[in-house]
């Protein structure tokens, strides 16, 4: 892996993300762990990164702020590595019946798991169209794919994210850029609590995913090994939509 | 500088970014097309990003849709230069 790049996990304080951000670190980059507000996540995942023999670089953004692209990557650039990964993990729920759901929550839901992901990969694009290689892997959800009820916005950034990883891949892939989605299924989180228990019966494999097995697909896409996968969609669900 | 010399000036450079894209430098006039040079729309894409960070010239999706030659390039560019 060349010393001049990194990878950029963004929401990489989050249990998905920092599994994310140790697995491409343990893979060899160098990584850039974005977190808005959860200073002490952020900490953890550099600290365990640099426990394993990488380097990581924290770097607090709100994604959701237009100007963030821009400033996280010119410090990156400056001071870390051109951003030759990059991985839209960043993403909120605010759940209610569709019926109910006040414009807020929409538009606050669609911009942080969509638009986020739309910006820094505009600005991703810079660099990787520059050096004839990148790699974007976004994050979408099992109900980006089949819809759960309470989760219109969620659902509809999740399939979005879809949508976007599939046209950008048909734009750049001649450029030796690839943008794959991952596809995660119930994955134990905090976040998850004992929601899921009702569903487990549902899933062939009768558990949830950890979130280093979701990691290990986002190694996979972002590796050298893949570059012959392109807008592609991983789903790592035990088998719950199979 | 007059808008002759600007125009010269962007016209070199254009041509010194285009070669390092692989274009046959000894086809480039200014009334050579993109389609002619074989320049696809990524290369303008990143030509443009140039130009932006070389001249603080910004260059939209709609600009390059109309741009056809080298020529027009260069005027379009010459004539934001600030």
């Amino acid at each position: 892996m060349a010393a001049d790049r990194c990878a950029l996990v963004t929401g990489a304080s989050g249990s998905i993300g920092s599994a994310i951000a140790r697995q491409l670190a343990v893979d060899g980059w160098r990584v850039a762990v974005n977190y808005r507000q959860d200073e002490d996540g952020a900490a953890r995942t550099v600290t365990a990164i640099e426990a394993e023999g990488g380097r990581a670089y924290a770097v607090r953004a709100d994604v959701t702020q237009p100007e963030a692209a821009e400033a996280m990557f010119a410090s990156l650039e400056a001071q870390f590595g051109h951003v030759a990964a990059l991985v839209n993990n960043a993403g909120v729920v605010a759940d209610g019946l569709c019926a109910l759901m006040p414009d807020d929550d929409w538009a606050r839901v669609m911009d942080t798991n969509l638009g986020a992901a739309f910006r820094l990969t505009r600005r991703a694009l810079r660099g990787m169209l520059r050096t004839r290689f990148g790699r974007i892997v976004n994050i979408s959800s099992v109900v980006g794919m089949r819809g759960n009820p309470g989760q219109a916005n969620y659902a509809a950034s999740k399939a979005g994210l879809l949508a976007l990883t599939r046209t950008v891949a048909s734009e750049v892939g001649r450029r030796g850029i690839t943008v794959n989605a991952v596809v995660p299924g119930l994955i134990e989180t905090p976040m998850a609590g004992d929601r899921y228990d009702e569903w487990i019966p549902l899933v062939p494999a009768r558990r949830v995913g950890l979130p280093q097995e979701v990691a290990a697909c986002v190694g996979f896409l972002a590796s050298e090994s893949a570059s012959y996968v392109n807008g592609a969609t991983l789903v790592v669900d035990g088998g719950l939509t199979a | 500088m007059s808008s002759t010399d600007t125009q010269q000036i962007v016209e070199q450079r254009i041509y010194e970014i285009l070669d390092t894209f692989g274009v046959d430098s000894s086809a480039m006039r200014r009334d050579a097309t993109f389609a002619d040079l074989e320049i696809d729309s990524l290369d303008l894409v990143e030509l443009a990003q140039i130009v932006e960070e070389e001249y603080g010239v910004q260059l939209t999706s709609e600009d390059a849709a109309k741009l056809e030659t080298l020529g027009q390039a260069v005027d379009l560019i010459a004539s934001r230069m600030p």
